[in-house]
């Protein structure tokens, strides 16, 4: 890479970097992805691609949801197609009259905080998804709820960013930073220097250990989940379809195994069946129980899905932070690096809109909604004394 | 000499040695793809051949989705190309 000296280092060549190099490359900036395994290797592989407004609530993460579903459809809107953008709409379920209540409860606040949300009654509900179970006690309709294939996502982002002069390097391992006393001014690979204006760090659930070389603390955690593919089948689930205790999970700190209902058919025929959630480290042991109860629970809504079999499963490792909140922003710790990271279940549907509040960052561009919730120096001790 | 066994592909009648996959079956009476792509409708057949892949999926005695690299032939067997699933709301 001799000679290269770019305006922006990206760390990572999954959704987070992709969407990164992207719109940086399209504010007038050169960029440079490193990636220490191919693109799409990590998490943006061994996801779901959702889309999601209907498990947030009002606050910052809601407010990025909604900037980001504007640029899906808006500014992105022209490649959808690329990618199987899919406005299909999410249905949460409720089984009893109590769970209806609490759902009743969250989509009031959520109306209030700008959701597009409406009720559906137990006997509407055949009319939006004919194999659901008839023993539900009703339901609430996300038009805003989206879907995309991640990996081809990512890909084409850093295809089309090529095509706008950003260079991709997969193969190389970032193993340290060029630094000026604090100011990080590049950095070191195992295939040689590159020295950049800006270096982001877009590596996923190994983020924190990234920051960690860097001398700065950004506590991305890996929480495991598993999703399970069925052999494809005619049009049988339509919309996103989630039990109603999908929201309370992903906003849990449980470390046990935790398991909720989230179904949604694919282009390809196949149907992904999710979810888990388990703090085990980076451990890759396939867990019979965590399948089984996604597959029980699956049945439980989908009792037509009894005969239908597996192709496989899969497991990534979302990347949590302990406020359930991402990290974005340039760091004021090490002046010249900056963070995108740390999304959880939530980093395909919100790379593009964390892409572009970080270009605006680094930039000095105005941004279009505050920032600040995410920045990357909220964990340290300075702040808390 | 290994035993023959009879079976149809398409309503075309196959003969086949026992023991054989359904996947080596069709190869040997030199069928090469029964299946096609579900977006480019491009010609599958046996890819992997060790029941990872899914390219080889077939219709056996009217059960979709049946990987034939990995179901033995038996007499009078029945395959068919392509297929899917219908599935049925109440389960």
């Amino acid at each position: 890479m001799p000679g290269t000296h770019p305006d922006v280092v990206v760390i990572g060549a999954g959704a987070l970097g992709a969407a990164t190099a992207w719109f940086a490359t399209r504010a007038g900036l050169t960029v440079e992805v490193v990636e220490r395994g191919s693109i799409v290797s990590g998490t943006t592989s061994a996801c779901e691609g959702n889309l999601l407004v209907s498990d947030k609530e009002a606050g910052p993460e809601l407010d990025l949801a909604l900037l980001s579903h504007q640029l899906w459809r808006g500014e992105l809107g022209e490649f959808g197609g690329l990618w199987e953008f899919e406005e299909k709409g999410g249905l949460v379920v409720a089984a009893t009259a109590g769970g209806m209540a609490g759902l009743t409860e969250l989509t009031e606040r959520q109306r209030a905080a700008g959701i597009d949300v409406r009720e559906v009654a137990a006997d509407e509900i055949h009319d939006f998804e004919p194999h659901l179970t008839p023993d539900l006690a009703g339901a609430a309709f996300y038009p805003q709820d989206c879907q995309v294939q991640p990996m081809l996502m990512a890909a084409h982002l850093l295809r089309l960013a090529r095509e706008l002069g950003a260079r991709v390097r997969t193969g190389t391992t970032v193993t340290g930073f060029l630094r000026d006393g604090d100011r990080v001014t590049g950095v070191r690979t195992d295939r040689g220097d590159i020295a950049a204006g800006h270096v982001v760090n877009a590596a996923g659930t190994w983020a924190g250990e990234l920051a960690a070389l860097a001398g700065v603390e950004v506590p991305v955690l890996p929480r495991r989940g598993f999703i399970l593919v069925t052999e494809p089948l005619p049009p049988t689930v339509f919309h996103k379809v989630y039990a109603g205790e999908y929201v309370a999970s992903t906003q849990s700190s449980d470390e046990g195994l935790q398991t909720s209902t989230v179904i949604e058919g694919t282009r390809a025929g196949t149907v992904l069946i999710g979810s888990s959630r388990e703090r085990v480290g980076f451990d890759r042991t396939v867990s019979l129980p965590a399948l089984r109860e996604i597959a029980g629970k699956a049945l439980a809504l989908y009792p037509g899905l009894a005969p239908v079999a597996l192709m496989r499963t899969y497991l990534g490792f979302r990347p949590y932070c302990p406020d359930h909140l991402p990290v974005i922003g340039t760091d004021p710790r090490a002046p010249g690096l900056a963070h995108v990271a740390g999304h959880e279940g939530a980093g395909i549907g919100l790379s593009v809109g964390s892409a572009k509040l970080l270009v605006e960052a680094m930039t000095g561009a105005t941004p279009t909604i505050d920032i600040t919730p995410f920045r990357p120096e909220r964990f340290s001790l300075q702040e808390v004394s | 000499m290994t035993d023959q066994v009879s079976l149809t592909f398409d309503g075309v009648a196959i003969t086949a040695a026992a023991g054989q996959s359904v996947g080596a079956a069709l190869t040997d009476a030199g069928i090469r793809s029964w299946r096609s792509t579900r977006r480019g409708g491009r010609p599958r057949g046996l890819f992997c051949g060790i029941g990872v892949c899914f390219d080889c999926l077939v219709t056996v005695d009217g059960r979709p989705n049946q990987r034939a690299c990995l179901v033995p032939v038996r007499d009078g067997m029945r395959l068919e190309s392509g297929g899917l699933r219908e599935v049925d709301a109440r389960g």
